[in-house]
This record gives structure tokens, C-alpha cells and sequence, in this order.
């Protein structure tokens, strides 16, 4: 969606007419990728393999079973601080939910995956670089809470830069919230799977998306609590290479697998099959 | 040091100890003149801290002399036994815990530990827990629930340590995982925000059936000079940050965010440590008798309950 967007002003302005909308450069190996190519391979470069970022409309066609996905979230944001920087938070605020089209920085919805019921959260980068804020904490506490109450799983795709700075302390508190919204979900025994994309920062990592029952993790996201240059500037040293990404997590037993995009709703499903108590346990 | 809007405090009160001391010596009558600089003194001492600036607050957070955690289980509390370690891995110096009494009951302490001068700070990490200090805070909570003992949290925190090492343990997983050992107690447990409030780092331990915060303490998402380096380009912008982020204790307190602000002497924590201790104590064992009557479960439903509602939107 972006990429289309990006676009779109390109033709406006007279620029680039045919190329861009048909070829889409990996950031990684400078391959030119067919656009339909790179939609059909579910935003992974062929070429290389590298993850590129996948919308959040697209990972949940992608993460839902065909025509299963009911819309639960739609909260709006509120600016509770007044805050204000070079420009008013509202005024930000205005500009991302055009940019995302969406009111803030979570979509969310019933839907079965693998035939199983589930709750499933996706983060939306375009919006606040899926920055967690009041709405983002109460859409995924509701979400649990709903899945807690309809015995359903949960299934939580992150990708975030944090908790969002203009709602200060309450973007903080949504840490705790969500947190212990978990325990309703472990109560019923109902199985949680936290998907951790290219980048997981900050707040959001130190909350609910660290406390699933499975960790999985997509090849190479930037994954961690402190950004890469916040640790630059306070050791005075550059990073290892590799350093928080999702091979460096999963080699320090921090996530349970890194999964290829291409099999990750197989290994979603896969899972909630194994531990969702509607599954019973059967011989032979 | 004085904090620069203490200076012109300092300057006067100096000039009165010298007028004092030549009429002592002199034995030439000063007392009108003494008379009205004293005036003034309190007139500029209530002009100051009536109207302190957010920024000016986190100047007093911060403030060298401030009571630290140890400072305070030391003052208000007896019989403190310090316990060690995480059992995984090692030692933190920037959290410290143990068992301690409290007016006769017997509680589990654990706090963030600042040092008092470069060299401790140094051991201390400043302030700034790796994951072990986070184990040994959750450790410290099983304790708690396992003998049944209230729970009390000191915060003073910049924030959980930003480094290769901090990452590499996860950092991020034991935030997470303090928070909600912290959240699952079945005892009462109190977190008082001492001085800085800094992040996921303060969260960690701060997840009370009451949190109370010192007057001239802060608890933000980020620090202020963090934020203007974000969102001014210029972390010389933190007044502005601090003023924006809303983070002073009475801010929070319309915010729902704390529920009590312990008062600090004039001139803030610093000035008169002893004064600041006795006030944290009475708060502290006004928090424990409100719980008193609530059970385990209940201890539990009134902590979820309290964070649950935090948050504003629109539907």
C-alpha cells in the first residue's frame, strides 16, 4: 500500500511512469523484482530471500483462513496530553490515519487459522511506525479478553518502534495493561502466538509480544527493547554484526523458531492445532 | 553542587549566614537588615518552588543528596537482611532487595540503587538494571507470595540498561516477565517512585496495587532529553520534552497513572532527607492498612482492575 501510494504522487508529478509501478527494487540484493512477483511471494524478494515489509491487510489474507476474518478494532485515538512538538500530536495524528487508512496503529479481528478460533492482532507500521499508544493497548487487551471469553487463541503480529511518546506514561501503562490481560487467556488455557517482523522495539517487545506460549520470528527483523543507535551512543561502540536480529535472538534463546514468511501460516496453524483445547487428543 | 535555579537561594542564604556571623563577632545590631533579607529569602524560596517547571522537577529528581533506595529502607525500616543474585547468571548492582521490617510487619523490599558519588555509581550501573536485576526483583516477588509478605517497590531508574550485554540476556523478555510477576502477586504490593521514573525499566517494578510518587519525581516513557533527541532533533530541548510529556507527579496524578503524591520539604527531597523519609513511611503505611481487608485474590482483581482501566480514546 505504501509502495502503491509512493507511486501514485510519482505519476502525479509527471516523474517515472511505467517502471516503477511494474518493478520494485530489494533493498537488500538491488534485485528488480516484478511487483506482481513480490505480491505473489508474499513481499519476499526471490531473488535473495530478504523480508520485505508486508501491510497489514496483506498479513492477515495471509495469516487468516479465506473469508473468515471479522473486523473487531476501530478505536480511535484521543490526545490526552495536549502533547505538542514541531507540530500538534492531532495534526500527526491526522496525517498517519490518511497515510495507513486506518484510525490508528492495530488492525484486528475474529477469524479461524487452520480451522482453529482465533483472535488475530496485526501492527501497522505505515501508521506511527506502529507506534503502541493508548488505542494500540486497549484494541489488544480487548482482543484477548474477547479471545478469553470465546475460547479462542490469540495470534499477535508485531512491528513497532515502541511505546508512543505523545501519550507519554499511558503508552507505558498499556505495557502493564496488555500484560495482564494475558493471565484472563492463561486462565482458559487458550494458546498465544506472538509474531515478532521487521522491527519489534521498545515497549512492545516488553510486554505482550515477549510473553507468548511460541516466539516465532521472520527472517532478519530488527528485534529488541533499546533501538540500535540508543546503544551506539551510550557504549561508544559499533554493533556486532547480526547484532538483535532474528538469528541473533533465536541463538540466545530469546524466540522459539525464525520462520520463513512463505511457511508461516502453516506453522501458525500448525501450532494452535497442537495446543488449542478444542483440538482433544486422540489415539493413533 | 546547587541546581542552577537554586543558585540565587544559595547566594542569599550565604550572605545571611555572613551578616549573621559579623554580628555575632561585632557585636553591631543587624536585625532589621536581617529582617528583611530573611523576608526575602522566603519570598524567593516560595516564588521558586510554588512555580517549579517540569524540567526544573526532574533537576530535583535527579539532585545529588536525594534519598536513594537504601537511603530509605534504611530510614524507615529495621532489621534489613540484603539478598543477592538472580540464581542465573549474576549480581546486579543497580537493584537492590532483601527482607526488612516495616512499623513491626515484615515485608519484601527490592528498589533500583542509584550511587551517592562517581565511584558507586560506577557499581551501581547508575541506576540501570541488566536482566539479572530484574530476575533478582522477581525472585524477591516469589519470596512475597511465598511467606505471604507485602511487597514494596522503590523506583529511581533512568532506564534499563541500553547495552550489547542487556540485550544479548533479553532484556525485553524480562521487563516483560517482571511486570507480570509483579501484576500476579497475591500479596499487597506498594511502588513508590522515588526519583526518576525511567520507562520499562520503572514499569518493571511498578506494577502496585498503589503507586506513589515523590512531589518533585518524574515517570515517563522516555526521558526528556531522549525525547527531544527524537522528536526536537536536539536533546538541548528536554526542557521542552519534559514540559510536553506531562511527567511530574501532578500530572500523573490527574492522569490516574499514581495514586498519591508523597510531599517533599521545601526545596525538594535533598534539602532535608530525614523530613522526606518520615513522609515516605506514613504513606507507605497508609497504602498497606487501605489493603489490609483484601484477600489474595482480591489483592490480585484490584491490580488488574487498576491498570486495566489506564488509557484514553474515543470509540
Amino acid at each position: 500500500m505504501a509502495l502503491e501510494r509512493l507511486f501514485r504522487r510519482r505519476r502525479a508529478q509527471g516523474e517515472a511512469r511505467d517502471i516503477p509501478e511494474l518493478w520494485v527494487k530489494c533493498p537488500k540484493c538491488d534485485a528488480q523484482i516484478y511487483k506482481k512477483d513480490l505480491e505473489t511471494n508474499l513481499h519476499v524478494c526471490p531473488k535473495c530471500g530478504h523480508h520485505l515489509r508486508l501491510p497489514a491487510s496483506k498479513r492477515i489474507e495471509m495469516l487468516a483462513d479465506a473469508n473468515t476474518f471479522e473486523q473487531m478494532t476501530g478505536l480511535k485515538p484521543a490526545d490526552p496530553l495536549g502533547f505538542v512538538d514541531t507540530e500538534p500530536y492531532p495534526k500527526r495524528l491526522e496525517r498517519y490515519q490518511k497515510e495507513a487508512g486506518r484510525p490508528d496503529a492495530i488492525v484486528g479481528g475474529r477469524c479461524t487459522i487452520g480451522g482453529v478460533p482465533s483472535v488475530l492482532l496485526v501492527m501497522d507500521y505505515a501508521f506511527a511506525g506502529g507506534s503502541m499508544g493508548s488505542v494500540v493497548g486497549e484494541e489488544i487487551t480487548r482482543g484477548i479478553e474477547r479471545a478469553a471469553e470465546e475460547n479462542r487463541a490469540v495470534v499477535i503480529v508485531s512491528v513497532s518502534g515502541g511505546a508512543r511518546m505523545q501519550e507519554a506514561a499511558l503508552s507505558l501503562m498499556q505495557m502493564a495493561k496488555t500484560t495482564l490481560a494475558l493471565d484472563r487467556l492463561w486462565a482458559r488455557r487458550l494458546p498465544y502466538v506472538s509474531i515478532l517482523t521487521d522491527p519489534t522495539t521498545g515497549g512492545v517487545t516488553a510486554s505482550f509480544a515477549a510473553l507468548a506460549d511460541v516466539i516465532l520470528a521472520e527472517p532478519g527483523a530488527l528485534i529488541g527493547f533499546a533501538g540500535p543507535r540508543v546503544i551506539k551512543q551510550t557504549i561508544r561502540q559499533d554493533l556486532p554484526e547480526g547484532f538483535q536480529r532474528s538469528e541473533f535472538l533465536l541463538k540466545h534463546g530469546m524466540v522459539d523458531q525464525v520462520v520463513d514468511r512463505r511457511q508461516l501460516k502453516e506453522t501458525v496453524a500448525q501450532v494452535l492445532k497442537l495446543l488449542h483445547p478444542r483440538t482433544v487428543n486422540h489415539a493413533g | 553542587m546547587p541546581l542552577e535555579f537554586e543558585k540565587p537561594i544559595e547566594e542569599l542564604e550565604a550572605k545571611i549566614a555572613e551578616l549573621e556571623g559579623f554580628a555575632a563577632s561585632s557585636g553591631v545590631d543587624l536585625s532589621g537588615e536581617l529582617q528583611v533579607l530573611r523576608e526575602r529569602l522566603a519570598q524567593l524560596k516560595s516564588e521558586t518552588f510554588d512555580n517549579l517547571s517540569r524540567w526544573e522537577r526532574v533537576q530535583l529528581a535527579r539532585a545529588p543528596g536525594r534519598p536513594t533506595t537504601l537511603d530509605v529502607i534504611g530510614g524507615i525500616m529495621t532489621d534489613f537482611v540484603e539478598l543477592s543474585g538472580d540464581r542465573t547468571f549474576g549480581e546486579d548492582a543497580a537493584v537492590v532487595g532483601g527482607l526488612a521490617r516495616l512499623e513491626g510487619t515484615s515485608v519484601v523490599v527490592v528498589g533500583h540503587q542509584k550511587g551517592r558519588d562517581t565511584k558507586e555509581n560506577i557499581k551501581r550501573n547508575f541506576a540501570m538494571p541488566h536482566p539479572e536485576g530484574y530476575r533478582k526483583a522477581m525472585r524477591l516477588m516469589d519470596l512475597a507470595d511465598r511467606f505471604s509478605r507485602p511487597f514494596v517497590a522503590f523506583i529511581d531508574t533512568p532506564g534499563a540498561y541500553p547495552g550489547i550485554s542487556a540485550e544479548e540476556r533479553g532484556q525485553a523478555w524480562v521487563i516483560a516477565q517482571s511486570i507480570q510477576r509483579m501484576a500476579r502477586l497475591r500479596v499487597p504490593a506498594i511502588a513508590v517512585i522515588l526519583g526518576e521514573g525511567g520507562s520499562g525499566g520503572a514499569l518493571a517494578i511498578g506494577v502496585g496495587n498503589r503507586v506513589l510518587i515523590l512531589e518533585n519525581a518524574w515517570y515517563s516513557v522516555i526521558s526528556p532529553e531522549s525525547c527531544a533527541a527524537i522528536l526536537w532533533r536536539d536533546a538541548k530541548e528536554a526542557a521542552k520534552a519534559a514540559e510536553a510529556l506531562k511527567l511530574s507527579a501532578p500530572d500523573l496524578l490527574s492522569l490516574g497513572i499514581v495514586d498519591k503524591i508523597i510531599p517533599e520539604p521545601g526545596g525538594g527531597a535533598h534539602r532535608n532527607p530525614s523530613a522526606t523519609l518520615a513522609n515516605i513511611k506514613q504513606a507507605l503505611l497508609a497504602s498497606l492498612a487501605e489493603l489490609s481487608h483484601l484477600g489474595p485474590e482480591e489483592l490480585f482483581e484490584d491490580r488488574y482492575r487498576r491498570f486495566r482501566g489506564l488509557g484514553h480514546y474515543q470509540s
